[in-house]
């Protein structure tokens, strides 16, 4: 049975090898916090982290993971909601629907770990994730905010 | 601001059988919860002994901030401590069990907070009028003499008491006769930029959606509708998958839809794709974009139609103009690609059917379950959770609770979550009409606009969702913000001859409610081509406007704050042109103001919106300047980018890739200019969308000289 390590655990997964890591989390595991929104990698609704990387997780196959690679979703962001950004968005109060919000929360955190100062230019770069409900400038500053926070 | 109300209990349930909304409807003593002791004070108000307030909301939260604005207008009247106040959903089958004390649940028209904040800033007063009531009687003191601050009673001799240590006794107090709402000038927590109240879940994944359901023994489905419009299933062959993994039941959903039954819905979309199905041929099987647009330019210059919009005589005015403007407009058919695909969750027994769903309007819902299942409406149950997105989506259209009744019906006793693929749920959305539109103006040797006829000529919504709303044929939806009067959406100019007309053309692509309905397209049509006409007129396209706006001063105010606010009488940067217009709808007055650039390869930047906003009554003005940004996202996607297409009967676009929205690269900063006048209370969450595309089109004409008439903008080269 495949083994994979989700937010420091280690679980053993009953599915068949091409499952998307998504459905993975959301069925096997119970971690709904990760969203489907397309399938097809454009919409970003369910990014993890895998390695500290941004990766959205419905392209990744149950087979393409071995059970040392860390992923990490939403509900391993914290343990109480205080990772820089989850304040920062509070602050702003970003949240409209929120569907699109745990995958824009784990690629803004990647975006930070790897770019602790973004700029306008650099946030619009790398957040490629949509919201339909147009929380954009508040991602922006969102972003901007968890930056002091760092 | 005081009304009356029945003392009686029987006067009080006559009051709500007669459409009002009424206070102090008891819950039977034993469905109180003994435990926790919270006590119900009415529909609207339960307060726990630790002082907590529940605030029940019967509109629905998809993102619009309609939780948190009711909740304050409550807390508001009942003079809460705020960092007290949380909030819960009655359901549908409550409202029904008490005769609909908590009025409609529909969330949609932009009234989440118009039309219901009458009955629930009452619902708040009478529970802290009961309060100080209570706490009169237990001091002996006339209730006059007390003073309340954030659920604290204060007697006149300095003697407290908290909400939570006086909830039982109030709601036994009698139902106070009259009732005194708080001048909104007064408010402390309404009108406030207070938090949302939804926000927490939604920042660490614990926040539950339609899609997340878990029930104990749960199955999960996976649909595939015909493909081509109006095709149904001839055959499919089932035994081909029930031995993939998981399966457990492949089965028809009406005459249209074939669902895969799976322990995981990974499962049954996986059985599904392997799944060989057959369908009919069908009548739509060779509609093309081709004979949509030929139904519709017909249409343009049809003899009949119906009519909105009628003053002087037009053709007469266009006979003596001095110039005559003419121009033909094209707004397509677009999606609401809410990001939460339609889902349902149904567990039905013999006697019992529950449904889990993200709607717009859950008793609709719970009549879909009763009908789907067989039972009747008091067997049937809607549980609410928030909507990863409506837009319009989740407001008319329940086929995905319908077929998950019916799927559920087929297996009693097990839950069935039924999702659809994005690809589902694109192909067989709900769509923003399609119309063209045929302008003609008429000016006359000054520049001043002496005729106008606006025809329409497209899809009605009505017509095809709600065809008893039709008026001896004609939608007047058709015409949201052209009317000549009312409070809903008037047309901002006065124009001596005047006629709007609809010629209605249906295809047979089914259209929806799509956020900000038919505004969007009159809108994009009138605002562009007064655009169009002030340039024709060698004027200055603020100044035009409001030569014609005299008869129209709050239309007026919000144009000139949205281009003060721009900086319309200074020059704008080098290479950056500017945009702006105006509209009214949902009750409210907007306008906006934009600046562009476009590069030497036609390539647009949006630098920066101004929007302006007369909603009358402001009750969170963070939440209006949140709505406002996200109109602009939606409005101007579907204006860069938005296009459904249909050729082969076949909806075109299937996912995000091929109908693509705006993503950050592309989103203006917006400055958002709250300007209530006071005095109604007009929608937020729709209206602004109206704006966004006209001020942006007639700013890339300022940059470029070419005039957008056919949306989207990606399907016109700005290249110069």
């Amino acid at each position: 049975m495949p083994r994979i390590t989700v937010n420091g655990t280690v679980h053993d997964v009953d599915a068949e090898p091409e499952t998307p890591l998504l459905w993975v989390l959301r069925e096997q595991i119970g971690l709904t916090g990760t969203k489907y929104g397309c399938g097809i990698a454009v919409c970003g609704a369910c990014t993890v982290h895998i390695g500290g990387m941004a990766t959205r997780s419905c392209q990744v196959q149950l087979q393409d993971i071995t059970p040392e690679d860390e992923i990490t979703t939403i509900e391993g962001l914290s343990p109480d909601r205080t990772h820089p950004v989850q304040q920062a968005w509070l602050e702003v109060d970003v949240p409209q629907c929120g569907y699109c919000q745990s995958g824009q929360i784990m690629a803004a955190a990647a975006l930070l770990a790897n770019n602790p100062n973004p700029t306008d230019e650099d946030i619009a770069a790398e957040m490629t994730n949509i919201c339909r409900c147009g929380t954009y400038n508040r991602i922006r500053a969102g972003i901007k905010r968890a930056s002091e926070l760092l | 601001m005081t009304r009356h109300f029945s003392l009686t209990r029987r006067g009080f349930l006559a009051s709500v059988a007669a459409g009002g909304f009424a206070l102090g409807f008891r819950i039977p003593a034993a469905a109180q919860d003994a435990a926790t002791a919270t006590t119900e004070l009415n529909a609207w108000v339960v307060i726990h002994p630790d002082d907590t307030v529940v605030i029940r909301v019967a509109r629905i939260e998809m993102g619009q901030g309609t939780l948190t604005g009711l909740a304050q207008l409550v807390a508001e009247e009942l003079d809460a401590d705020w960092e007290k106040v949380t909030w819960e959903y009655p359901t549908p089958g409550q409202n029904v069990a008490r005769d609909r004390v908590w009025g409609a649940f529909g969330t949609y028209g932009s009234q989440g907070i118009r039309a219901s904040q009458q009955y629930v800033r009452e619902g708040g007063a009478a529970a802290r009028a009961m309060l100080l009531q209570a706490a009169a009687n237990r001091w002996g003191v006339d209730p006059a003499t007390l003073t309340v601050s954030k659920g604290v009673i204060s007697g006149p001799d300095g003697q407290t008491l908290r909400y939570g240590e006086l909830a039982a006794e109030a709601a036994q107090v009698a139902v106070p006769a009259e009732i005194q709402l708080k001048d909104p000038s007064t408010w402390t927590i309404a009108g406030q930029p207070v938090k949302r109240l939804d926000t927490m879940g939604k920042l660490d994944g614990s926040q539950i959606y339609a899609i997340d359901m878990k029930l104990p023994g749960m199955v999960s489905a996976a649909i595939r509708q015909a493909p081509v419009m109006g095709s149904t299933v001839a055959s499919f062959d089932a035994e081909a998958v029930m031995g993939m993994p998981g399966v457990q039941k492949v089965l028809q959903i009406d005459n249209d839809a074939v669902a895969v039954v799976a322990d995981t819905w990974w499962r049954a979309k996986t059985a599904l794709d392997a799944l060989q199905i057959e369908w009919t041929e069908s009548e739509h099987a060779n509609l093309s974009m081709a004979d949509i647009h030929a139904m519709l330019d017909e249409g343009l210059r049809s003899e009949d139609a119906f009519v909105g919009t009628q003053a002087g005589d037009v053709s007469a005015a266009v006979q003596n103009a001095a110039n005559v403007v003419e121009a033909e407009y094209y707004f397509p058919w677009q999606h609401h690609a809410t990001m939460e695909p339609m889902n349902a969750t149904a567990l039905v027994t013999a006697d019992r059917c529950e449904v889990w769903v993200a709607t717009q309007d859950a008793e609709a819902e719970l009549a879909v379950a009763s009908e789907a299942s067989g039972l009747e409406i008091p067997q049937c149950e809607v549980y609410r959770v928030h909507l990863g997105g409506g837009f319009g989506r989740r407001a008319s259209s329940h086929e995905y609770t319908r077929q998950a009744v019916l799927i559920a019906k087929e297996m009693p006793g097990t839950p069935v979550k039924l999702i659809w693929s994005r690809e589902e749920d694109m192909i067989h959305g709900t769509f923003h009409p399609i119309t063209k539109a045929r302008m003609v103006g008429a000016l006359d040797d000054q520049g001043n606009l002496t005729g106008l006829h606006m025809r329409i000529s497209g899809q009605s919504i009505l017509a095809n969702l709600m065809p008893f709303m039709l008026e001896e044929g004609k939608d007047p939806f058709t015409f949201q913000g052209l009317n000549p009067d009312g409070e809903e959406g008037q047309f901002g100019y006065t124009v001596p001859n005047l006629l709007i007309d609809h010629a209605m053309r249906n295809p047979p692509v089914r259209p929806g409610f799509w956020r900000g309905v038919n505004n969007n397209q009159n809108a994009f049509y009138l605002e562009t081509f007064m655009d169009e006409l002030a340039h024709a007129a060698g004027r200055d396209p603020l100044e035009f406007r409001r030569a014609h706006m005299a008869n129209h001063p709050r239309h007026l105010a919000v144009l000139e704050a949205a281009a003060e606010g721009i900086g319309w009488d200074t020059p704008p940067p080098d290479g950056v042109f500017r945009g702006l217009c105006q509209h009214m709808g949902y009750g409210s007055y907007v306008a906006a103001a934009a600046e562009v650039s476009v590069d030497d390869r036609g390539q647009l930047t949006i630098h920066r919106i101004v929007a302006a906003t007369d909603p009358g009554n402001v009750v969170n003005p963070q939440q209006i300047e949140a709505q406002i940004e996200g109109s602009f996202a939606m409005g101007l996607s579907a204006a860069l980018h938005g296009e459904i297409t249909v050729e082969g009967g076949r909806i075109q676009q299937e996912n995000y890739d091929t109908y693509p929205v705006i993503t950050m690269w592309e989103m203006p900063a917006v400055e958002s200019l709250i300007r209530p006048s006071g005095g109604f209370w007009g929608g937020v969450g729709e209206p602004t969308i109206f704006v966004a595309a006209p001020a942006v089109l007639n700013a890339v004409f300022a940059a470029t000289g070419k005039r957008i008439r056919q949306l989207p903008l990606d399907s016109n080269s700005l290249r110069s």
